[in-house]
């Protein structure tokens, strides 16, 4: 049976990203690049998507942990006749360091500390999300071959494997203090590197534990649940292709947003609906390299399709191939169809404006310069904006239903104009047409606060004229459309609780169309600590993000959704776009509590 | 034997080894081999891949221009050069490269791992192999293709003066 998603944990490169799960289960794996097809996707489909297992027989209890404020990953079994643990990690180095690496490596450590366990060992390559047979090539000292697409995964181990045909396998008994290492690594672009075990091992996990220990130090955040926070900022961190600067929403596809559903997406890509909240989080935290970065890929992505937007990128800000179902897999729990790719690049969204307008205003204000030929792009975003801005869309929730007028996107249609106002007067970025956006910015408003809003229902609606809410108009106060302790938002908050409410907290994004069945949205019960926060309700922001946060897994980590019933995390995961929640609620919570001076 | 015309040699041994090494790093590039002669070059000197790169390009184009030297030298004994010639001796050279060049490769590239004995701390570059093989089945074939063209340019342009 396959684990349950809160059941994983990530380990990752900064290319690449691997699920573990608790039962020792390599469950899914895509190299060289988060979007390439999985050669272990066992969460998709424990029989044909192949996985990578070390466990011991028989039942064990199971315990887990990331060392430190690291991505190394140690999971502990203890079985009644003894106690092992895998140390799990894919290897990074600095830039600077002088080291022969292979283009991607994850170490499989596993010691023995207590009496002696029977451990069973299957390697199980599926290359190609199971599509093609494994073509296992036994190397001898080498190690064992296996072609994946135009590159070759290669595993290394002491351990004493026996190949078949699907795979390499073994069953074998470690004793107290000894330990077996288990080396896979892939290569595509040169001859492949093999990297030694033994004590040549024991120096790349330690220099990849001091790289994320250090990486994570440079945290500038010492205020509430920062133990939540940093572990969010090493979520994000995994999420991000360090050759791009490029943030993907989630390393995984399919994972179902309903139980055994079909809301099943394909979430490896790079959405700019996540723009602003990603780049508030970065320049509060003080990464500014990865802000620097972020913005980069952000302005060369949209330059290859100014002015109009994409939903999402791949990363490197070109457009992914287009949705395909994959009928050979049974899904996660039977959660069908599997998909690659997503559809959702051909929507027509207008919040992505506001958007990038907003992250590249917040690169401005933490003193990052943009040139006069970034200047033309954004103003060519705002002049697309005064065109467009009345047209119907399909929203930040991405419905595939009939395009309506959203008043969340309208109001990010507010935003950039009035940012790039900001840039052109504050940061003279761009040659501005100031008072023909000023009209235009202050026709959006009137329509918001005229067909936005209801009387009856004394809140913002889900679009103009409407009579239902969703979790989005919680995000109002922080483009700076309404103060969060106006009377309109706080009608709205109450409205938005009574009809979206889960539990602990928690809310649903929305309650139509597509929506019954699904969990609740995690992100919009940490924007609503963000509004609470914003109204200076602290005690009660802190009571829910600590309710919030009990419904991360043991490591920490967060799915797109919970299941309000179970607790169970549904929907792709690891989620980046919760864990700039968690991060952007526990800040918004720090300055409003005067821990911390407001970041941008 | 006649006179060797340096600059020809100079300029046409340059442009013949652009385009090999065009050839080869586009075959790379498009994922038909993992053959990287400027990386197996460059780590002899550093471990850093970036700078591996780039100082085996540079030998790489170095060791471009000398060999061209020697095609020069064989066309001066026959007498004349000619686009054939050329591609007979892109063709041995290609095969030397592929047989005997990667076959003794392991015993002289301080980092590269012996088929037999497996890496080490130092030692755990992939050896290449037969014909270069374990670096994609289409290696030898873009060796070849890309040997033959270096040679062609060399005979095609390169005169022997009377």
């Amino acid at each position: 049976m396959t684990p349950a998603i809160q059941d994983h944990a990530i380990v990752g490169d900064g290319r690449s990203a691997a699920l573990v799960a608790r039962d020792g289960s390599l469950d899914w794996l895509c190299w060289p690049r988060f979007d390439s097809p999985s050669t272990f996707g066992a969460i998709l489909d424990a029989e044909r998507g192949g996985a990578f297992t070390i466990h011991p027989e028989g039942p064990a209890i199971v315990s887990r942990r990331y060392l430190g404020d690291t991505n190394v990953l140690e999971t502990r079994f203890e079985t009644p006749d003894g106690a092992c643990r895998i140390t799990d990690a894919m290897i990074v180095a600095g830039r600077d360091e002088d080291v022969l690496l292979a283009e991607h490596e994850l170490v499989r450590r596993v010691e023995c500390d207590r009496g002696s366990v029977r451990l069973e060992v299957a390697f199980e390559p599926r290359p190609d999300y199971g599509r093609k047979p494994p073509r296992i090539r036994n190397r001898g000292a080498l190690g064992i071959f296996v072609p994946i697409g135009a590159g070759v995964m290669i595993l290394r181990t002491d351990a004493p494997l026996a190949l078949d045909p699907s795979g390499a396998r073994a069953a074998l008994t470690l004793a107290a203090g000894s330990r077996l290492d288990f080396s896979l690594s892939f290569s595509e672009e040169a001859p492949a590197v093999l990297p030694p075990l033994g004590r040549a091992l024991d120096e790349r996990l330690e220099r990849t534990r001091d790289w994320w220990s250090s990486w994570a130090a440079r945290a500038d955040y010492e205020g509430p649940y920062r133990e939540a926070v940093v572990r969010s900022a090493l979520t994000l961190k995994l999420l991000g292709y360090a050759p791009s600067g490029a943030i993907i929403a989630a390393p995984t596809t399919s994972l179902p947003e309903r139980p055994a559903g079909d809301l099943d997406w394909d979430y490896r890509f790079c959405w700019l609906r996540d723009a602003s909240f990603t780049a508030y989080a970065l320049a509060a935290l003080g990464y500014r390299d990865e802000l620097r970065a972020f913005v980069s890929w952000l302005i060369h992505s949209t330059r290859l399709t100014s002015p109009e937007l994409s939903v999402l990128y791949d990363v490197f800000g070109n457009r992914p191939s287009g949705e395909r179902v994959l009928p050979h897999l049974r899904g996660y729990a039977d959660s069908r169809p599997v998909r690659v790719g997503n559809a959702a690049q051909d929507q027509f969204q207008l919040d992505l404006y506001g958007e990038v307008v907003e992250a590249a205003t917040q690169f401005a204000r933490t003193g990052g310069e943009l040139d006069r030929e970034t200047g033309r792009l954004i103003l060519g975003l705002g002049h697309y904006v005064v065109e467009n801005w009345e047209r119907p869309d399909s929203g930040i929730w991405e419905t595939r239903r009939e395009r309506v007028q959203h008043t969340h996107s309208l109001v990010l249609c507010w935003a950039t104009l009035d940012r790039l106002i900001e840039l052109s007067c504050v940061h003279g970025v761009a040659d501005v047409p100031c008072r023909d956006f000023e009209r235009e910015r202050e026709r959006i408003r009137s329509a918001v606060h005229e067909r936005g809003w209801s009387e009856s229902l004394q809140s913002y609606t889900s679009t103009l004229g409407g009579t239902e809410v969703d979790a989005a108009l919680l995000r109002l106060p922080w483009y700076g459309f309404e103060p969060a302790d106006s009377p309109r938002m706080r009608g709205t908050y109450a409205r938005i609780e009574r009809e979206l409410g889960a539990r602990d907290g928690l809310l649903y994004r929305y309650r139509t169309g597509d929506s019954p069945g699904e969990g609740a949205f995690a992100l919009c019960g940490f924007w609503a600590v963000q509004h609470l926060a914003r109204c200076g309700r602290t005690a009660e922001a802190s009571r829910r993000l600590e309710r919030l946060l009990g419904f991360a897994n043991d490591v920490g980590l967060f799915a797109e959704e919970v299941d309000p019933a179970t607790g169970a995390a549904l929907g792709n995961f690891p989620q980046g776009f919760t864990h700039l929640g968690v991060i952007n609620a526990a800040l918004t919570l720090a300055e409003a509590q005067g821990r911390r001076k407001e970041a941008a | 034997m006649s006179r060797v015309d340096l600059g020809a040699w100079l300029v046409w041994g340059f442009a013949a080894t652009v385009v090999l090494t065009t050839i080869l790093s586009a075959a790379q590039g498009l994922r038909f081999t993992r053959m990287s002669l400027p990386f197996l070059l460059g780590t002899v000197a550093t471990r850093k891949r970036d700078r591996a790169n780039v100082v085996g390009f540079i030998v790489h184009l170095l060791n471009g221009w000398i060999v061209a030297g020697v095609y020069v030298a064989i066309f001066h004994a026959a007498g004349e050069a000619g686009w054939w010639r050329g591609a007979i001796l892109g063709t041995v050279h290609a095969a030397f490269v592929l047989t005997a060049l990667m076959k003794v490769l392991p015993g002289f590239h301080p980092r590269m791992a012996g088929e037999h004995s497996g890496p080490d701390v130092t030692r755990q570059l992939e050896p290449p192999g037969f014909l270069a093989l374990n670096y994609g089945v289409a290696t030898p074939v873009w060796v070849l293709v890309a040997h033959v063209i270096y040679g062609i340019i060399l005979g095609s342009f390169y005169r022997v003066p009377p």
